[in-house]
């Protein structure tokens, strides 16, 4: 390697000493404001790590003086966000159930937090917008199991339906089937009176047949005319939609085994507030009464 | 970069010309005239339209801001006298963005740089911090001389004192910048009391900071190296185009004159250099127009001084055209001729786009209607069998007073109308029903609506919200869906 400090005759300016077949290769210097950029990054660098998390080590890392974590920082955020909403959830928390649609504010406000709530924990059987699945009721229409008042839906949310909760909604359809109560002949009998209730065609002599059969099995829930009674669960049975299915080999099925689904008791989960959001959304959703 | 070390074939001009020449620093010359005195009107009164504009008050009614021009960021809104620009309406913005680039266009076509020379954010500062430097450190030759001697403390005095000035101005820049975006009276008590908010002094500190850099330190190099401008205005101007021309044919051949001598058999150029002297971006206007020249016409000033002096006629620097220059070669003189298709298409454009902005400023709507149908359900089926679809409608009421749209459902029969919000009862479909919408704002109701089974699985209908108060209608079209059977 040459000396440095080398000269080249062409430019006048110092070389790197660096020859490749004859080819010198000029010293360069970086531009001064891209040299002092990268120091300012170094010295930046320096002051990060000493405020700020930042060299990992064997048990961990180094907490930087700050003491910031990203977590943390959630954290807060969450805490002043929440600090935010106290004002208006305390009004919904402290208000009469039924006051709170007249106040729009408070309606709008209590629809939102409802969506949100509902889309965290009713939407896997509810599905979004209530839409509702086979054995999972649809909310956004206007036939009701327990009551589609919105004191009801509040009640049902609350406590539940046949689960341990003492106020749960509790009720409980007979094994027709099972039980040996009603003969497989006699069940397709009453099938078809029911598909018949709400508008289907089936012939005369089910109908006359599973009549009798229904009237002696069924009308201490169902109702004479087969409309159903919200105190005990019993679905509308005149209705143009049905929980499980319509069908006659599903009707057969439901009165064979009888269904009896449940329901979580949300308030054993949720708070006041949030169970009081929930039931403006759903009662929202169109159906309520 | 590489070079053989051996001697080469290397050309003359390769040597000769560095790979990077470094800025030579520019010490323009103070000078009084025609030219200097338009600039000084221009500045103080783009100044003045600039610290000014803010502070203008408009009423518009309790409740709105009362500031004649004010972007307000957090409320989503743009004041600029009666109009207020919502987001979605920012192409109001870009139309205004195409009127400022047509009328540069128009005016480059016709006068050349006289927006780079006189108009230009970047001159007006530069020149503001020029006149700043003048007073502290004394004109041109004082100025090298400063910058040449030994760090002294009258020399770190003059020179602290400059950039003092300089912060302070870029401050006030900075500090009027943010009073756009602000209440302007709130803002700058909050400022002075140290009360406002981070982003505010942010703002601030960014345009004191770059005001500071670009017309303190950058000056002549953002118009040559940054702008983009230079570049391309080119395409606007042509051999008809007044630029400041050196006019060669009176000014050639040049040369030291001393008085009493014969101005016989050479030019009126004295080659005193009056004009390198002034010019704000280091040029000598006599090597022709070029790039870096920003049409100020300060040479123009300085050449007249001189011509005054030596007794010979002005203008031997003025604005000119090329086919002028090029006729005098010839023997003739040309005059400039404003109307030729350049101009007069850039004229027709830019009357087509003030047409284009007034017509949808007149017509611009003080309601709108948006409508979303929930997909999930898409349709609910009803114990009666009926079809009921939901509906997110959404009311924009630009007007500065309530009302009270009656939403309708027009082309289902037998339809139902409810709305969530209020505990509205259903009510046949074409009557409608009431919805209150505060002033500026958009309110947002959950319609429902109600018809038979039709075995359709699509139809179509209007929506239509029209205001009680000032009869403005506004509709959207819908689609009601069922079950297909």
């Amino acid at each position: 390697m040459p000396t440095k400090g080398e000269k080249d005759a062409l430019t006048g300016r110092e070389t790197t000493g660096h020859e490749w077949d004859g080819v010198r290769e000029l010293n360069t210097p970086l531009p001064n404001w891209w040299l002092y950029t990268f120091i300012a990054t170094i010295v930046f660098a320096v002051g990060y790590s000493v405020l700020y998390p930042a060299v990992p080590w064997f048990t961990g890392h180094t907490k930087g003086v700050l003491g910031y974590t990203n977590r943390g920082a959630v954290a807060s955020e969450i805490a002043a966000a929440a600090a935010r909403q106290a004002p208006i959830l305390e009004r919904i928390r402290s208000m009469e159930l039924l006051a709170i649609p007249k106040d729009t504010e408070l309606f709008v406000y209590a629809v939102a937090g409802g969506k949100a709530a509902f889309a965290d924990n009713c939407v896997p059987c509810h599905r979004a917008g209530g839409a509702g699945a086979p054995g999972y009721p649809m909310l956004a229409g206007d036939r009701w199991l327990w009551g589609g008042t919105l004191e009801a839906i509040h009640q049902t949310i609350s406590h539940g339906v046949r689960n341990d909760d003492p106020d749960c909604r509790q009720s409980a359809m007979p094994r027709f089937g099972l039980d040996g109560m009603l003969t497989a002949a006699q069940i397709g009998d009453v099938a078809d009176y029911v598909r018949s209730l709400s508008g289907n065609q089936v012939s005369v002599e089910a109908i006359e047949r599973g009549g009798k059969i229904f009237a002696d099995n069924c009308v201490v829930c169902h109702g004479e005319k087969g409309i159903g009674n919200p105190d005990v669960g019993a679905p509308d049975l005149t209705a143009k939609v049905s929980l499980y299915g319509n069908d006659r080999a599903t009707l057969v099925d439901v009165i064979t085994r009888a269904r009896n689904g449940s329901m979580p008791s949300w308030g054993q989960r949720l708070d006041p507030v949030t169970i009081k959001m929930l039931a403006i959304y759903v009662h929202s959703l169109g159906g309520g009464k | 970069m590489s070079v053989p070390a051996a001697e080469s074939s290397h050309g003359e001009s390769s040597q000769d010309i560095p790979f990077f020449a470094d800025r030579r620093k520019v010490y323009p010359r103070h000078v009084r005239g025609a030219v200097r005195s338009i600039k000084w009107a221009v500045l103080i009164a783009c100044l003045a339209v600039y610290y000014i504009a803010p502070w203008i008050r408009w009423d518009r009614g309790p409740g709105h801001p009362d500031q004649a021009l004010l972007i307000d960021m957090p409320g989503r809104r743009a004041y600029f006298l009666n109009l207020e620009i919502w987001p979605q309406e920012v192409y109001y913005i870009a139309g205004l963005l195409i009127l400022g680039a047509i009328g540069l266009f128009f005016v480059t076509s016709l006068f050349g740089r006289m927006w780079c020379g006189f108009t230009c954010p970047q001159t007006v500062w530069t020149d503001l911090f020029m006149w700043a430097e003048r007073l502290i450190e004394g004109d041109r030759m004082a100025r090298v001389r400063l910058d040449q001697q030994p760090l002294t403390l009258a020399k770190l005095g003059k020179k602290l004192a400059k950039h003092g000035v300089w912060l302070v101005i870029a401050a006030a820049t900075g500090g009027a910048w943010i009073m756009y975006f602000n209440d302007a009276p709130t803002v700058t008590r909050d400022l002075l009391t140290a009360q406002a908010s981070t982003t505010v002094y942010f703002f601030v500190g960014l345009f004191t900071a770059t005001t500071y850099l670009l017309a303190g330190w950058a000056r002549e190099q953002v118009c040559t190296y940054m702008c983009p401008w230079p570049r391309f205005q080119s395409a606007m101007v042509d051999d008809q185009t007044l630029t400041v021309t050196y006019r060669g044919w009176r000014g050639e051949p040049r040369g030291k004159h001393h008085k009493g001598n014969t101005w016989q058999g050479r030019g009126d150029c004295v080659d005193c250099h009056a004009c390198v002297a002034v010019c704000p971006t280091g040029i000598d206007i006599r090597d022709g127009l070029q790039l870096e020249c920003i049409g100020c016409g300060l040479c123009i000033d300085a050449c007249n001084e001189i011509m005054d002096r030596v007794e010979r006629p002005r203008g031997l620097i003025g604005f000119d055209t090329y086919t002028n220059r090029a006729a005098h070669e010839r023997g003739s003189t040309a005059h400039p001729r404003f109307i030729r298709p350049r101009t007069v298409v850039y004229l027709l454009i830019l009357l087509a786009a003030i047409g284009g902005m007034l017509a949808i400023v007149l017509e611009r709507t003080t309601a709108s209607l948006t409508v979303l149908a929930d997909r999930s359900p898409l349709f609910v089926r009803l114990s009666d069998g009926s079809i009921r679809n939901s509906f997110v409608v959404k009311i924009q009421n630009k007007a500065g007073i309530a009302r009270t749209f009656d939403l309708r459902a027009v082309g289902l029969n037998t339809a139902t109308l409810q709305v969530a919000e209020g505990e509205v009862p259903a009510v046949d479909a074409a009557v409608g029903v009431p919805l209150l919408v505060r002033p500026d704002s958009v309110a947002t109701f959950h319609a429902y609506v109600h018809a038979p089974k039709t075995g359709q699985a699509q139809i179509g209908f209007m929506l239509i919200a029209r205001a009680r108060e000032d009869g403005e209608s506004v509709d959207y079209h819908a689609t009601f869906r069922g079950p297909p059977n």
